[in-house]
């Protein structure tokens, strides 16, 4: 009986769905343009937590060696640094390895490597690039290493020319404080963008149950149950739910596509499109859910203000 | 079967549509209950029903008071009341078949039950050639007969015509109050309000006219007496 049930409730809602052609319609449409939304926000925020985790793997602290500096000098130095907790990494470029990037970098500007040859000899010092595992422990670093009586253990103090911390300090810190901002940002408007889709859903079936108000009243005198009278309207929301869930699937992949040049245009090298591609499933099981829980939760609120009654 | 004991039912802008009605009904009989607009034949249904309840009094349906009957078991007494109504009330997305098997689907019946007994029943009320039109695409006396169909296709043990021919042309409310009877000849109880005269007298069975929510008179074998 209760699959009989079931199976009768499932085929109505089908049923329903397609001989309301155009109450389905407009419920998908609204519905697409909510999930657009719930999957634009969702996307964009992803999008942006990379691009600025990209950003933050650029943050770092050079150490710029003194010419004179032996290599176990500097590799020691590198060791006490590596100990620090707040440290993630302490990578060593060595003079020739500078130069040899320095001339990769600029192999297009003859003018600049003209110069460099002039020079004759590398006039580039030996880096010690540390990386932190937050932006904000640049600043412990920083301290540490202008904290003579720690550096001085041994010979090391001589050996550093120049620390560039300061010299980053304030781009470090508004990037510090942007990364906070647009990650709080982002929290509030994908809230909010969610908070707005459900509610235009909620409405627009709400507003087609309106229509079926009479046909309501019609099943429950004929003897049905809550649950049968309610079941179809369920079933019809999460047809609308997975419906614009798929046109949506589909609608992202050539928006994303137009979006790739522009997007790529401000992060060089991070691109819409490919990540659409790369976190599909992900994207697919978020909007299929939403869709259906968007649907069948609007129905089943909507049809119950029509079953209050006896 | 059915006893209305001193019912009364005023809503809250003050206007009463039921004042002190006692009234037995017995099964198998078939009542008219007649009386102008407003007199209270709608209200009696509607109590009957249970979709309203009295203000005072009590209704019982085969001595169940049915103000106690909780939400979850209405859809029970529903099924055992088949009811018609003057602006037939089907569903506008279903095709007459499916109108009639709707019913025996929400009383939980059998799919191959459904299957013989609905065009069984189409074929009573002769509607079979247009089983699978649309509300849309029937007149107003096939409309009629698509809910009588979906009303009877339980076997209730009680029928309510609630102006049944109100919106139908003589040779329709014939045909429908012939159907009635054949119901009623069959052992159901028939409830049936109307204002229409020839109706009535043709009938020939037990008549209760009502005017402002009274009974005013109730007759065995009466006539349309307003």
């Amino acid at each position: 009986m209760f699959w009989t049930t079931i199976k009768r409730i499932i085929k109505a809602g089908f049923i329903s769905f397609w001989r309301n052609g155009s109450v389905s319609l407009s419920a998908v449409f609204v519905m697409i343009v909510a999930l657009f939304m719930i999957a634009s926000t969702l996307l964009i925020t992803a999008f942006l937590g990379t691009a600025l985790k990209d950003l933050q793997d650029k943050i770092d602290i050079n150490i710029y060696v003194d010419e004179k500096a032996t290599e176990p000098a500097i590799l020691s130095l590198k060791e006490k640094i590596e100990i620090l907790p707040e440290v993630k990494s302490v990578s060593y470029i060595s003079r020739e390895q500078a130069l040899e990037n320095f001339r990769i970098r600029h192999e297009n500007d003859h003018r600049i490597i003209q110069a460099l040859d002039e020079i004759g000899d590398n006039p580039l010092p030996a880096t010690l690039t540390i990386k932190a595992k937050e932006p904000s422990q640049y600043e412990g670093i920083s301290n540490f290493l202008s904290n003579k009586s720690e550096l001085s253990a041994g010979s090391t103090l001589s050996i550093v020319s120049k620390v560039n911390y300061n010299d980053n300090k304030v781009a470090i810190d508004r990037l510090s404080k942007i990364i906070i901002g647009v990650k709080k940002l982002g929290g509030i408007i994908t809230a909010m963008m969610i908070g707005i889709s459900i509610l235009i859903t909620f409405n627009t079936i709400r507003l087609a149950i309106f229509i079926a108000r009479d046909e309501i009243g019609v099943m429950r005198l004929v003897g049905g149950s809550n649950e049968y009278v309610r079941g179809p309207f369920v079933v019809e929301g999460i047809l609308y739910g997975l419906v614009a869930a798929f046109l949506t699937l589909i609608l992202f992949y050539p928006v994303t596509y137009w979006l790739k040049n522009t997007t790529q245009v401000f992060y060089g090298g991070v691109d819409l499109l490919h990540y659409f591609v790369a976190n599909f499933v992900q994207i697919f099981v978020i909007i299929i859910l939403s869709g259906i829980a968007l649907g069948a939760v609007s129905s089943y609120l909507a049809v119950r203000k029509y079953l209050t009654s006896k | 079967m059915i006893y209305f004991d001193n019912v009364s039912k005023s809503y809250q802008d003050g206007t009463v549509a039921l004042n002190g009605v006692t009234l037995s009904i017995k099964q198998g009989e078939f009542v008219s209950i007649v009386g102008h607009s407003g007199a209270g034949k709608t209200t009696l249904v509607k109590l009957l029903l249970g979709e309203d309840n009295p203000t005072t009094g009590s209704v019982s349906f085969d001595s169940v008071n049915i103000k106690k009957i909780k939400a979850k078991d209405m859809p029970e007494l529903r099924r055992r009341i088949g009811v018609i109504f003057q602006d037939f009330r089907l569903l506008p997305n279903k095709t007459a078949y499916e109108n009639v098997a709707f019913a025996m689907e929400v009383a939980g019946k059998a799919d191959e039950e459904i299957a013989s007994d609905v065009p069984h029943v189409l074929e009573l009320v002769d509607l079979t050639k247009k089983m699978w039109n649309f509300p849309r695409q029937l007149s107003g006396g096939e409309l009629q007969r698509v809910a009588i169909a979906r009303a009877i296709v339980n076997q209730p043990d009680l029928i309510i015509a609630d102006e049944p021919t109100g919106n139908l042309d003589p040779i329709n409310t014939y045909e429908i109050v012939q159907i009635l009877k054949k119901i009623n000849d069959m052992g159901t109880t028939v409830i049936l309000t109307t204002h229409n005269k020839g109706v009535v007298e043709a009938l020939g069975k037990r008549v209760i006219t009502m005017d402002h929510g009274r009974i005013i008179r109730d007759d065995s074998t009466g006539k349309y007496a307003l």
